[in-house]
């Protein structure tokens, strides 16, 4: 019995009444009644130490009267996660906000609330957060259907053998599909001011220690502004210049991401995950790739093993490179840093394109393998890659560690404390910036990372500097593993079994996840053996890490904000899903 | 000192700006608008200036580069043969649903006949994933290296029939010639051991 089993029996031993084991083939983990979740998430954090909830999410089991919410806590000391479990019916689900004992579930219940409509008691701002306000329906929930439906899943039968074209602005765009709430009328509304999302935040009208009575205002930093890396939107309340509340708005990409997923076959979503964190697709075939592989029960092959840890590394290189010269970029040192930094992502890019025909949408990964092997060419570009890049770096960290500019607008700004890292549930170089050496591939390590050596890097001052320096070491440590892992790779096939395009997968679920660039990339897929996920769901490390986006700019002046918003590295593709 | 990180900041920049014209001088004309130069400048032994100057030059891509798929034709006596047989598996497998095959039934018995009767590809929708032509049992389907598609108007030619899909095997071959051979080689073994046990 492994170590981690060992502790869900006994927690399932010592409380009975709270904890059943969730027997169901093909499922784990424990089932808690829906009144008992906060005082077992007391109970765990307290007693057991699984101090973070690393994934809040629902399952909806339509036509059964059913919905899971479906939580992973884990302990920030490693190890596997620990899944709980609560069954709600689907016409009046509620159940308890844990918000109040683990912060990092507030944008995470405020997803599920929009998406599958579950209503959080005692969440201190329950508002939608990826579709606007009035929206009809949660989208996520089975009978809910999106205009141009056409089937449940993919393939559609209108494609084919009869596939007449038709083009989809002709089906009318404007007729039965199109569906609005009850009460609305497209003509005479009026979009609300965002009244509610101004009076959610907290407004400390400070009887100044300088002795004016100052007023606060609001500022809309975003959606359009270059700032934000995308869309993305920051509401500040300001005294003066300086930030009394924050809240970050988000969704204006927002395509549902996890709804396409459940249309498509389980192959056919593994180009769409090329295009949630569009900087780094590699991971994300990867973690796709391992939540499959589970449930399936199949191991790659050696040589795919060490291929697939090459991409992973190799794009955590392109993402620290493209996050950092962005982040330079909003401390004002305009474009010339990133784009010393991009001449160096050219050459991974072009290794990705001979690799897998694309430079950044990858789709190179496979269940049980790879598409295509790595040939000797191949091999020579990454050897020259990896033979340039440690002597870039040090030129690159030579060019702006030194600076004083970078120093005083990066040292002691948005500083984030282990504890509150830990409690928001932030993964990747924010935590380990902040003083706690966490990361998946030495906590719960997956694939082959056990053989490597490398270390985990981390930083104490949870600044947007050690942030900076953080990504720094860990292109270090990426192009150690690569070196290892070039020297070791061996031969043979990188695919196990033949190449099926559909897969049948048995029933039950599995929760696949890596150590993206950006922290934890998790995938948490529930089969019911047919070709498609019944459901698909993302645990995006950048939309959590953005929950202590507030708490860091709490108190700075306004203009560190962009700043503080460009360490956490977000990409909206993957924040809006 | 005061200012000193800020100067030997500065002083990779500068570093950079001399090396781009120490570069340009060492390698005189041949660094621009030649095969070797955009080589040069793809190399990791590259210093000075990386940009290449779209569209006067143009990066190689390489073999297994993918973009929107075609439909390979063989010609036998003058006559385009699509490998194409309708069997619908890129159609099956294409994520975003972008492939309309209309199957060609036989007027006489009504039978379906392996060939197309009509294939379009909605090009505005197809994401170049190349999962068609991974799984096309008859290597009929091929990613194209052809990325200049842009066009005055979306409605009357992005839809892609089979007059603009079809192209020639031997230009398949001269733009992933490895596949070509390594696919040729599979055929031909195939045909062999066919063979083989038709004669035995």
């Amino acid at each position: 019995m492994s170590d981690h089993s060992a502790i869900v029996s006994t927690i399932a031993e010592v409380l009975p009444e709270w904890f059943l084991p969730d027997n169901r083939p093909g499922y784990a983990g424990l089932i808690v009644p829906s009144e008992r979740i906060h005082e077992a998430a007391e109970y765990l954090k307290d007693q057991k130490h699984f101090d973070m909830l690393t994934s809040v999410t629902s399952a909806d089991y339509f036509p059964e009267d059913r919905l899971e919410m479906v939580y992973h806590f884990r302990r920030s000391t490693g190890g596997e996660p620990l899944r709980i479990k609560c069954i709600l019916n689907r016409k009046d689900s509620q159940i308890d906000s844990l918000v109040d004992v683990f912060p990092g579930a507030e944008l995470q219940e405020r997803e599920v609330w929009d998406l599958m409509g579950v209503r959080f008691m005692g969440h201190p701002d329950l508002r939608r957060i990826l579709t606007w306000e009035g929206f009809a329906g949660h989208p996520l929930r089975k009978d809910w259907k999106e205009p141009f439906f056409e089937e449940e899943i993919k393939p559609y039968k209108s494609r084919w053998p009869d596939g007449k074209f038709i083009r989809a602005e002709e089906k009318n765009p404007l007729g039965d599909n199109l569906c609005f709430p009850p009460g609305f009328d497209p003509e005479s509304w009026v979009p609300d001011k965002d009244e509610t999302l101004y009076k959610s935040m907290t407004r400390v009208a400070k009887a100044g220690e300088d002795g004016f009575d100052s007023d606060t205002i609001i500022v809309n930093l975003g959606p359009q502004h270059p700032s934000t890396h995308g869309v993305f939107r920051m509401v500040a309340r300001l005294d003066g210049e300086t930030v009394v509340d924050l809240k970050p708005v988000m969704g204006y990409l927002h395509r549902n991401h996890e709804k396409i997923g459940e249309r498509n076959t389980f192959l056919g979503n593994m180009p769409f995950t090329d295009r949630l964190d569009y900087i780094c697709s590699m991971s994300n075939n990867f973690a796709y790739a391992l939540a499959v592989e589970k449930l399936l029960n199949v191991t790659p092959p050696e040589r795919a093993e060490y291929i697939r840890v090459i991409m992973a590394e190799l794009t955590r290189i392109v993402n620290h490179l493209v996050a950092n010269g962005f982040l330079l970029n909003d401390l004002g040192a305009f474009f010339t840093p990133v784009l010393y930094s991009l001449e160096e992502r050219e050459f991974i890019l072009d290794f990705f394109e001979a690799a897998s025909g694309s430079r950044m949408m990858c789709n190179y990964f496979r269940f049980g393998g790879v598409v295509r092997d790595l040939d000797e060419h191949m091999m020579g570009m990454l050897k020259a890659i990896l033979e340039r890049l440690p002597r870039k770096m040090d030129e690159l960290e030579k060019y702006l560690i030194g600076s004083e500019i970078v120093r005083v607008r990066s040292e002691g700004v948005g500083i984030l404390t282990p504890e509150a890292a830990i409690a928001n549930s932030a993964t990747g170089p924010l935590l380990r910036a902040s003083g706690v050496p966490y990361d998946l591939r030495r906590a719960d390590p997956y694939s082959i990372y056990d053989r490597f050596d490398f270390d985990v890097c981390v930083r104490y001052h949870g600044d947007i500097y050690d942030r900076f320096m953080l990504r720094i070491d860990e292109i270090r440590q990426s192009i150690r593993i690569l070196k290892q892992a070039v020297r070791d790779i061996p031969n043979g096939p990188v695919l196990t079994g033949k190449p099926q395009y559909q897969v049948r997968v048995p029933a039950g679920e599995a929760y696949g996840r890596v150590e993206g660039p950006k922290g934890e990339l998790g995938f948490y897929l529930v089969s019911n053996g047919k070709s498609n996920p019944a459901r698909y769901h993302v645990r995006a490390p950048t939309f959590i890490n953005l929950t202590s986006l507030a708490g860091m700019s709490r108190g700075n002046k306004v203009a560190d904000v962009v700043t503080i918003l460009g360490s956490i590295d977000i990409v909206l593709g993957e924040v809006d899903r | 000192m005061y200012g000193l990180g800020i100067l030997k900041g500065l002083s990779v920049t500068l570093k950079h700006f001399i090396l781009t014209f120490v570069d340009d001088a060492k390698r005189g004309k041949a660094r621009y608008q030649s095969p070797q130069g955009i080589a040069y400048r793809q190399s990791t032994e590259l210093s000075g200036l990386f940009t290449v100057q779209y569209p006067e030059e143009k990066l190689p891509v390489p073999e297994e580069f993918r973009y929107i798929p075609f439909l390979v034709y063989e010609e036998e006596d003058g006559q385009k043969k699509l490998r194409c047989t309708s069997c619908g598996i890129c159609s099956k497998v294409c994520p975003p649903q972008c492939i309309y095959i209309v199957r060609s039934v036989d007027p006489e018995t009504g039978k379906p006949v392996p060939n197309p009767a009509e294939f379009c590809i909605d090009v505005d929708i197809c994401m170049n994933c190349g999962l068609c032509a991974e799984y096309c049992p008859f290597d009929a389907i091929k990613m194209d290296h052809d990325y200049e598609i842009a066009s005055f108007d979306r409605i009357k030619h992005h839809v892609f029939d089979i007059s603009r899909l079809a192209k020639p095997v031997s230009y398949y071959a001269s733009i992933r010639p490895k596949n070509y051979k390594t696919e040729e080689e599979a055929r031909e073994a195939k045909a062999a051991a066919k063979q083989g046990a038709a004669s035995v």
